[in-house]
């Protein structure tokens, strides 16, 4: 299960919505261990592609330095899929190198860059194997709202 | 020369949970040939036989040797390598 702040939801799906028909991606940090995504980091989609995604390789070591030095870990990975469903395609799945990670993917399809309902879906990837999870939205200070899978 | 690697979450089941550990090597192609003496397996993982395997970054202090020589980038001693796989898909 991923509990995930509604604000860091949001920043995903403005994100997705901003780069569509280009998919988007970037990392929620949070402390090592803790299982709580804590900072959002909108990371440069350097593929600038509708149907593939890729940290620049100069970004990913100051992001994986970063995190190190204020001991924290990718407890997100999120990126779009902008003409296909929000689920692990084939390159996801053999590209996945964090099993500890939540796996968030989000689709612009339907809505592209306007307004509109965004399918929102995370998994857990791990030696090749797709597990979905259930997203629970917390919003600040209230209850928690279980919206899937 | 003596070198200081820095292993990713994914490769640190060859280190025995080792976040860093110590290499040797006069170019990046010997110092994971070393690393694969020191953590069998290891090597398989990030080249395959046309070289540096395309989901694998490693980086010479600040630079992706990918912008250098590749596999025969040149170390010297206390330089720090990074191994970072891509966080890539489609």
């Amino acid at each position: 299960m991923l509990t995930i702040r509604r604000a860091h939801l949001e920043a995903i799906v403005a994100h997705a919505r901003a780069d569509h028909p280009d998919e988007a991606c970037g990392v929620i940090a949070g402390p090592a261990g803790s299982d709580r995504p804590d900072r959002f980091i909108p990371m440069v989609n350097a593929a600038r592609s509708p149907t593939f995604y890729e940290f620049d390789s100069v970004d990913l070591l100051r992001l994986y330095r970063e995190m190190d030095d204020r001991d924290e870990e990718p407890v997100v990975i999120y990126h779009s899929h902008t003409a296909t469903e929000a689920y692990p395609s084939r390159t996801d799945i053999s590209y996945a190198s964090e099993p500890g990670a939540h796996y968030v993917l989000v689709s612009t399809r339907e809505c592209g860059s306007g307004e509109g309902p965004m399918e929102v879906r995370s998994f857990r990837i791990v030696d090749g194997v797709v597990t979905e999870e259930a997203v629970v939205v917390a919003e600040t200070g209230e209850a928690l709202t279980e919206v899937g899978p | 020369m003596a070198v200081e690697v820095r292993i990713p979450t994914i490769l640190r089941p060859y280190t025995d949970g080792a976040k860093v550990v110590q290499g040797d090597g006069a170019t990046i192609a010997d110092l994971l040939g070393d690393l694969d003496g020191r953590h069998p397996g290891i090597r398989e993982r990030l080249v395959d036989e046309a070289g540096l395997r395309r989901f694998i970054n490693v980086y010479l202090n600040d630079e992706d040797v990918r912008f250098l020589d590749g596999l025969g980038t040149a170390l010297a001693d206390g330089d720090s390598i990074t191994i970072l796989p891509a966080v890539a898909g489609g």
